[in-house]
């Protein structure tokens, strides 16, 4: 489908993401990243005509957390403003929605998740279905490790390839200022079986923001605006029972909605947490071995959960910025093992 | 390219009460959905996308139910959206569902909010310790009760008003089959006559714990034409926030909630609300709020409110009847509360309102509000198309 007006990201910031961040409240560590996406297009907070953030008050420990973090937006005179309870990749998508409508030519997105105060693996658990699984307490990794081991046993990987997917991503991350976990890294012992440490993401705390705009608006605040051709979202059933797991339909469908098929892409920055995941989604969306996939380094190398999937779009959009790609997808998940995608296909004009 | 018109061709509620023993919280979200369905004569088949909210996941203690709850809502292979707003979720869900139609990437969307407070505690959800921050333990009522004497010593409004739309809401809650609290023996005397809780609100004069869920089907003019009962158009939404805390603000009449209903007006064309808007379904968790409210909408001028309240023009015989349904006062599932002022306020203009029907609905004011007064949305729906 294409778009009825073209919407574009015309700013990314991030944080330096860190194993913990005790020091910090979320509006002290997301501050100083909607203060640089500002300052990147010159925008105040009252010339943006629409706010969405994404966020989770399990991770927070509380309810409303989102609450104090508007405060620190700086929501005076009142401002349009929204949030979900997802990653902040949902949130980039509600606010271009919001655009669509032509009620808004600008919108700040922004997202955050502090995972250090708990254990982020026990969380999780309680976003399984109440009655049946979250009693039985099936973490995060071991879900991953079950995706990874039919994946293994269907012939799509294998322990090796694992740990070159782990290797490469944080290699990448070298170049990363911001990633928590770059260069050589040992792929360490058994966490859960058949994945070992290195094949899991790192636990931290973290933020990201993100700028839109609209047409000839999105000209003004970048050189070279990132150009969202297409978004979408699918989910899939939430028990793994029948589901899959060495396919994603979700992703692909999202992305063929996108207009990812369209015409070949050159960066593709995906949400993988585990490595296994990665050979899933390469399969879903077509990627061949010329795309740049993960040149940030992926959520093997920073993970902050609920702004992750949104840091994906981000970077993908940084590249076009920076004139480092033309055409890139950029995908965000929610879920246990790859229940919820996103896909958007960003281009830059030929310069 | 103007914006796809939104119709609301589709409204089920479940019937809300203390605890849903019966139903899981997919039973009850799916009983919500099948009723908006069968209300549309569609089926799960003609859904392009699902929009979701509650309010905080600490309620029925599950992290993102979204995820689980895709099954029930036959978002498998969809696009599905989680919002959460605080106590305005329920109003903003619909408003993000719009968004959907209105910039033409769905067709028709199922939006749906829900809460189960039985499954869990919400005061143990609105308690746990906060970092950084002061604790208010005080609960909502404790939050507002100073927030109610501001206005009353502000406005001069005798004590009496908080008893009288208590007495109004709970009365229109009886011929509302779905309310939750069916009172058929309430009086005045008994409202003023419970007990204190948060001085100056009285027992009686606030909001129950329900479990309970709304949903609506909205489309756009293709799907409305096909529509079998008259659809509600939709002829203005808004969102408004501001800081919980800061010097400027002012709890009595929050300047978010003016802006948003300002907003309201100037895309529907009303220049005149108190003239122009035939029903008003208000998120008053406490009774007070009502007065407070009038004024903040711009249906009475400062420091009027409460006389238009205490001379029965609220009533659901007086001109301007506000919370037909019975309202938060009589039922409320928090996330869904907003969603149910937005779908009452539908079913208003659509005819379909049953025993509590405004006769010659034209135009109705669906409105809500959340966080310590912080978030607001609103939307105004009518029986006609809009004509820009």
């Amino acid at each position: 489908m294409r778009p009825v007006r073209d919407i574009a990201i015309v700013a990314f910031g991030q944080t330096d993401h860190l194993r913990s961040t005790d020091e910090l409240s979320e509006v002290e560590m997301l501050m100083p990243v909607l203060h640089e996406v500002l300052a990147a297009t010159g925008l105040k907070t009252s010339d943006i005509g629409f706010t969405c953030s994404g966020s989770s008050d399990y991770l927070a420990g509380r309810a409303f957390s989102f609450t104090m973090a508007l405060d620190g937006v700086g929501a005076w005179p009142p401002i349009s403003e929204s949030h979900v309870e997802m990653d902040g990749a949902w949130a980039l998508y509600e606010a271009w929605t919001k655009l669509l409508t032509g009620e808004a030519d600008t919108a700040l997105v922004y997202s955050y998740g502090k995972s250090s105060p708990g254990s982020v693996r026990d969380v999780l658990t309680r976003q399984l279905d109440p009655y049946y699984v979250a009693p039985l307490w099936p973490d995060s990794v071991a879900l991953a490790a079950l995706q990874a081991q039919a994946l293994i046993d269907a012939g799509d990987t294998d322990e090796p390839a694992l740990a070159g997917v782990a290797a490469r991503s944080r290699e990448s991350a070298a170049a990363n200022s911001h990633a928590q976990l770059s260069g050589s890294v040992p792929q360490g012992d058994y966490l859960v079986r058949p994945l070992r440490t290195g094949d899991c993401p790192p636990i931290g705390d973290g933020a990201a923001a993100v700028i839109l705009a609209a047409g000839d608006r999105a000209r003004e605040l970048c050189e070279r605006p990132a150009w969202i051709r297409g978004i979408d979202h699918r989910i899939e059933a939430h028990s793994l029972g029948v589901r899959d797991l060495t396919d994603s339909p979700s992703s692909r469908l999202a992305a063929e909605r996108a207009g990812a098929f369209e015409r070949p892409v050159d960066t593709a920055e995906l949400h993988a947490p585990f490595t296994s995941q990665e050979v899933v989604l390469r399969k879903a969306l077509k990627l061949g071995d010329d795309v740049a996939v993960n040149p940030s380094g992926g959520a093997l190398a920073a993970n902050p959960m609920m702004a992750a999937g949104l840091i994906r779009l981000g970077e993908a959009a940084a590249r076009i910025h920076r004139g480092e790609s033309d055409r890139a997808i950029a995908h965000a998940t929610s879920g246990p093992c790859l229940q919820q995608n996103l896909v958007a296909v960003l281009e830059g004009e030929p310069s | 390219m103007g914006k796809e018109p939104v119709a609301v061709v589709g409204i089920g509620q479940t019937k809300h009460v203390a605890a849903r023993r019966d139903v899981s919280i997919a039973g009850l979200v799916r009983e919500a959905a099948q009723a908006a369905l069968k209300d549309a004569e569609l089926t799960w088949a003609d859904v392009d996308a699902v929009v979701i909210g509650k309010a905080p996941d600490f309620f029925e203690g599950v992290m993102m139910p979204e995820l689980y709850l895709a099954d029930a809502l036959g978002a498998v292979g969809k696009p599905m959206l989680r919002v959460h707003t605080a106590g305005s979720v329920g109003g903003s869900t619909a408003l993000v569902a719009s968004n959907l139609v209105a910039g033409r990437v769905h067709g028709t969307v199922l939006t749906l909010a829900f809460e189960k407070q039985s499954e869990s505690n919400a005061m143990w959800g609105l308690s746990l310790p906060i970092p950084f921050q002061q604790p208010l333990l005080a609960g909502a009522g404790g939050f507002f009760a100073p927030h109610v004497r501001a206005y009353m010593r502000r406005t001069g409004a005798p004590d009496t008003v908080g008893s009288l739309v208590a007495y109004k809401d709970r009365r229109n809650a009886l011929k509302n089959p779905f309310a939750h609290l069916h009172e058929h023996d309430i009086t005045l005397e008994k409202v003023q006559a419970s007990p204190m809780l948060w001085d100056p609100i009285r027992y009686s004069e606030t909001c129950p714990s329900s479990d309970g869920a709304c949903a609506m089907i909205l489309t756009d003019r293709t799907g409305a034409a096909r529509s079998p009962r008259p659809p509600a158009w939709m002829h203005g939404g808004a969102m408004r926030s501001e800081p919980t805390l800061h010097a400027g603000k002012d709890f009595v009449s929050p300047q978010a909630g003016k802006d948003c209903a300002a907003d309201v007006y100037r895309q529907a064309g009303v220049t005149d609300p108190r003239r122009e808007i035939d029903a008003v379904e208000m998120y008053v968790p406490f009774s007070w709020y009502e007065p407070m409210w009038l004024e903040n909408l711009g249906f009475a001028e400062e420091g009027e409110g409460w006389k238009l309240t205490e001379s029965g023009v609220t009533e659901l015989d007086g001109d301007l009847p506000v919370n037909m349904s019975g309202g938060v006062l009589s039922t409320n599932p928090i996330g869904a509360s907003g969603m149910i002022r937005f779908a009452e306020a539908a079913l208003q203009v659509r005819g379909q309102a049953g025993e509590h029907q405004i006769d010659g609905a034209r135009r109705a004011l669906g409105h809500a509000y959340g966080g310590g007064s912080q978030f607001f949305s609103m939307w105004l729906v009518g029986a006609e198309p809009p004509t820009t």
